[in-house]
C-alpha cells in the first residue's frame, strides 16, 4: 500500500486524529521533564560551587559523565535497573526521570554560567550582612542568576520537546510511537512520519514565543 | 600533561569497570565482544556523520549569508527544518519514509545521512557565526592590499574562522557521537542496540549498560581533548585560544 | 578598658607576596580610625579580614574581647586554646561588625528599604514590620526616605552609597568598617556621603575603621590616623601630628604626593 504520493483523505481520517489523541503525552513528558531538569540543575549547579571539594568535585564528575552519554541509553539503563532496586515504575515516569536527569546537567551548565556572571560584591554584602547561606542564595543571588539565563533554558526546553521521540523505545505511546503503530499497522508510514515532523516545528515555534515572552517579564526592575 | 583530578576519576572509573569485568569472567566472554563490535559501528557512524554535517554545514552557512536570495532560503529552508524537527523524526523519515518514494538506503547510510543533515543544521549556524565574528577591520585591510574575494577568504578570514569555531564544533561532534544511539530504531547494531540486545538474554544490566556508557563516555574525552589540542596547534599566533 | 578591635600579629599572604606583616593594632571602643597609605599597603586587607571576607595566614584578631578568626578549642572560654574558627563561630561573632563598600553592593533586584531589611529580617529574626520601622529610621536619618521605594538603578552613587550606609546599621552592629567609600563616587556627591559618616560619628557608639583617600575628612573627623605601609603601621597618631609633623618618612613622600594631587 505504498506509493510515492501523499493521501490527504488517510491524512485527516486516521493520522491526524490519533495523533492529537496522544499529542498531550509528548506534552506532558516535556513539560515535567522539564520542571525536573530546571530545578534539579540550579541544584547541581550550587552543588558544584560548594566549598566542600567532597560534595563539589564527585557531583562535578557526575554531572559530566551523565552529560557526557546518550540520552538513551540512560532511559534503558533506568528502564531496566530500577525495578531491580524495587523502584517499580511506569514507563513514562521513568522516561520523564531520564530526560529531567539528563537535561538538568546541560541546564546546571547554564545556571553555572550564571550564577559566575554575580559580581563578587554581592556575595561579599552579603556575607557582611551575615547572611546564611541559604539566604544568600535564595534572596540575592538566584533571583540576579536566573533571569538573564532564562532564554539558555527556554532553548533546552525545544530540545527536550524534540527528544520526548527517545520515550517510543520504552514504549510509551507519544507522537513518535503513535506514528509507529500507524505505519506499522497501514504499511505506511509517510503521512504519520512527515505529520510528526510538522507537529515539532510547530510546537517548537510557539515554545520560542513562549520562552520569550517569559524573558521579558522576568527582566530586572528598575531597569 | 600534568595528572588533574578528574584524570584520576577516569582512571579509577576504568579500574572500577575493568575490575568488574574481570569479575565476572564469564559474564566478560558473553557480552564485551558483543559491545565492542557495537562500538565499531558507532565509531563509523560517528566519523562519517561528523564528515557529513562539516560538508553540509559549510554549504548551508555559506549560503545563509549568499547575496543570491534562492541560495538564501534553501539554506534558511533546510536549516530551520532540520533544527525544529526531533533527529529520530528525521532518521524514520529517511529510513521508512523515503522507501515509499522508491528511495531504500541502508541502515548505515540512513543513520549516516540523518545524523549528518540534523547536525549539519545546527553546525550552519555555527559556521555563520564565526565567520561573522571576524572584525570588519580584517575584510578592509584585505581590500586596501587588495586582494581578490577569494585570496581573502582563503588566506585571512577562513583560517580565523575556523579556530573560533572549534569549540562549538567539539560540543556538535559529541552530541552527534550521543545521537548515534538512535540508530537503534532501525535495526542498526551499534553499541546502544548492541547493549540492548545483549542485555535481553543475559539481563546483566548495570554492567553491560554501565560499561556501554563508560565506552561512550570516552569517546567523548577522546573528541574534547582532540578538539583543544586542535585549537592550540591552530591558534598559534593568533593570539587567541585558551588561556 | 579593652578594646573593641584587636590585631595580634595578623599575617596575610597572596603566595609570594606578604600583604600584611605581623600586623599589631588596637582600636578602642568609639573611636574614629582613619587608614591611609599607598595602594597595596595592606589597608584594605586589614578591613576585609575584620569583616571575615578573607581568611588569616597567621596572627589573631580579636573583636569585642572575643576571637573573631580563630574559636576557643571544645567551646571553652577560659583555657586560651584556640583554634581556626569554623562557620558557626563566625556567624556568631561577625554579627558585631558592618561594612560599607567601594562599589556599594547593593541589591539591584530591591528597593532602598528591602536591601535594609533583608538582613534584619533572615538574621536577627525581626519581625517585618519591625525591620520596616527600624529601616526608614535609618533611611531617613540619612536623609533618604522618600526614595525607600527606589531600586538602586534609580538612585545616584552618593545616594546609593548612603542606602548602603543605613543597611549596615540596620544590623546595630559594634564596629563599622568603611572601605574607600567615596572612591567610587563623583566629587560633586562624596560631600553628602561624608556629611552621613560625620553624623554617625556623633550620634552614635560606634567604633569606625576607615580606609580613605580623603586627607580632609580624615584629618578633621577621625581620632586616629593610621599610615600603613609594605604591610604595616609605618606611623600613627592623632590627625593633627601625623597630617602636621609626620615623623616618618614615607609619611612625608606619601602625604606630600597626595596633597600635590589636590
Amino acid at each position: 500500500m505504498g506509493g510515492g504520493t501523499w493521501d490527504w483523505q488517510f491524512t485527516f481520517e486516521e493520522v491526524l486524529p490519533r495523533l492529537l489523541d496522544v499529542v498531550h503525552v509528548t506534552i506532558l513528558a516535556t513539560l515535567l521533564g522539564f520542571l525536573l531538569a530546571a530545578s534539579l540543575g540550579l541544584l547541581f549547579a550550587i552543588g558544584r560551587m560548594s566549598r566542600n571539594p567532597w560534595i563539589s568535585r564527585p557531583l562535578g564528575e557526575v554531572v559530566e559523565f551523565i552529560r557526557g552519554t546518550p540520552l538513551l541509553v540512560q532511559i534503558f539503563f533506568l528502564y531496566f535497573i530500577l525495578p531491580d532496586f524495587g523502584i517499580v515504575l511506569p514507563a513514562f515516569a521513568t522516561g520523564v526521570v531520564a530526560l529531567g536527569l539528563h537535561y538538568a546537567t546541560y541546564c546546571s551548565e547554564v545556571y553555572r554560567a550564571g550564577l559566575e556572571n554575580i559580581p563578587r560584591g554581592q556575595w561579599e554584602a552579603s556575607t557582611a550582612l551575615n547572611l546564611s547561606p541559604f539566604h544568600t542564595f535564595k534572596d540575592v543571588i538566584i533571583p540576579q542568576a536566573v533571569p538573564p539565563v532564562v532564554p539558555a533554558l527556554g532553548n533546552y526546553l525545544i530540545a527536550m520537546f524534540k527528544e520526548t521521540p527517545l520515550l517510543s523505545f520504552i514504549a510509551v505511546v507519544e507522537l513518535m510511537q503513535e506514528a509507529k503503530l500507524i505505519g506499522s499497522e497501514w504499511f505506511r508510514y509517510t503521512e504519520a512520519i512527515t505529520l510528526v515532523g510538522v507537529f515539532f516545528l510547530v510546537m517548537s515555534l510557539i515554545a520560542s514565543v513562549g520562552v520569550r515572552r517569559v524573558e521579558r517579564a522576568l527582566r530586572l526592575p528598575g531597569r | 600533561m600534568r595528572l588533574a583530578p578528574r584524570h584520576i576519576f577516569l582512571i579509577f572509573l576504568f579500574s572500577f569497570t575493568l575490575g568488574i569485568v574481570v569479575a565476572s569472567f564469564a559474564g566478560f566472554r558473553t557480552f564485551i565482544p558483543g559491545l565492542l563490535r557495537g562500538a565499531v559501528v558507532t565509531v563509523q557512524l560517528t566519523l562519517l556523520g561528523c564528515a557529513l554535517a562539516l560538508a553540509l554545514a559549510f554549504l548551508a552557512g555559506f549560503g545563509k549569508m549568499s547575496s543570491i536570495a534562492p541560495v538564501r532560503w534553501l539554506a534558511v529552508t533546510y536549516i530551520e527544518v532540520f533544527r525544529g524537527t526531533s533527529a529520530l523524526v528525521q532518521l524514520f523519515w529517511i529510513f521508512f519514509v523515503l522507501p515509499e518514494f522508491g528511495i531504500f538506503l541502508e541502515p548505515l547510510e540512513a543513520g549516516v545521512l540523518a545524523l549528518g543533515m540534523n547536525v549539519g543544521a545546527y553546525g550552519a549556524e555555527v559556521v555563520r557565526g564565526a565567520v561573522q565574528s571576524v572584525p570588519r577591520g580584517q575584510y578592509e585591510a584585505c581590500t586596501a592590499l587588495n586582494m581578490g574575494h577569494w585570496a581573502m577568504m582563503r588566506r585571512v578570514i577562513l583560517p580565523q574562522a575556523v579556530v573560533a569555531m572549534i569549540p562549538p564544533w567539539g560540543n556538535l561532534f559529541i552530541e552527534l557521537m550521543k545521537a548515534t544511539a538512535l540508530v537503534s530504531a532501525i535495526t542498526l547494531t551499534d553499541l546502544t542496540f548492541a547493549a540492548y540486545q545483549l542485555n535481553q538474554t543475559a539481563v546483566r544490566t548495570i554492567e553491560i549498560f554501565g560499561i556501554a556508557m563508560v565506552i561512550y563516555y570516552g569517546l567523548s574525552q577522546v573528541i574534547r581533548y582532540s578538539m583543544l589540542a586542535l585549537e592550540n596547534r591552530l591558534a598559534r599566533g593568533l593570539g587567541r585560544g585558551r588561556a | 578598658m579593652e578594646p573593641m578591635v584587636r590585631f595580634e600579629q595578623v599575617t596575610k599572604r597572596y603566595g609570594d607576596l606578604t600583604v600584611l606583616d605581623r600586623l599589631d593594632l588596637e582600636v578602642m571602643p568609639n573611636e574614629k580610625v582613619a587608614i591611609i597609605g599607598p595602594s597595596g599597603s595592606g589597608k584594605t586587607t586589614v578591613l576585609r579580614m575584620l569583616m571575615t571576607l578573607e581568611r588569616i595566614d597567621e596572627g589573631v584578631i580579636h573583636v569585642d574581647g572575643r576571637p573573631l578568626t580563630h574559636m576557643p578549642k571544645n567551646g571553652s572560654s577560659r583555657n586560651g586554646d584556640l583554634v581556626p574558627a569554623n562557620e558557626r563561630w563566625l556567624r556568631k561573632v561577625r554579627g558585631d561588625i558592618g561594612m560599607v563598600f567601594q562599589h556599594f553592593n547593593l541589591f539591584p533586584h530591591m528597593t532602598a528599604l528591602q536591601n535594609c531589611i533583608e538582613a534584619p529580617i533572615r538574621v536577627l529574626g525581626l519581625s517585618r514590620a519591625e525591620a520596616r520601622e527600624r529601616a526608614a529610621g535609618l533611611l531617613d536619618m540619612v536623609g533618604l526616605v522618600d526614595k525607600k521605594d527606589h531600586y538602586p538603578a534609580q538612585l545616584s552613587g552618593g545616594q546609593q552609597q548612603r542606602v548602603a550606609i543605613a543597611r549596615a546599621l540596620a544590623m546595630r552592629p559594634k564596629v563599622m568598617l568603611f572601605d574607600e567609600v567615596t572612591s567610587a563616587l563623583d566629587p560633586e556627591v562624596i560631600g553628602e556621603v561624608l556629611n552621613v559618616i560625620r553624623k554617625l560619628g556623633e550620634e552614635h557608639n560606634l567604633t569606625m575603621l576607615m580606609v580613605t583617600h580623603q586627607m580632609g575628612f580624615a584629618k578633621e573627623f577621625s581620632d586616629r590616623v593610621c599610615f600603613f605601609y609594605a604591610g604595616r603601621i609605618a606611623e600613627q597618631g592623632p590627625p593633627a601630628q601625623l597630617f602636621g609633623d609626620p615623623q616618618n618618612e614615607r609619611t612625608r613622600q606619601f602625604l606630600s604626593a597626595v596633597l600635590e594631587a589636590g
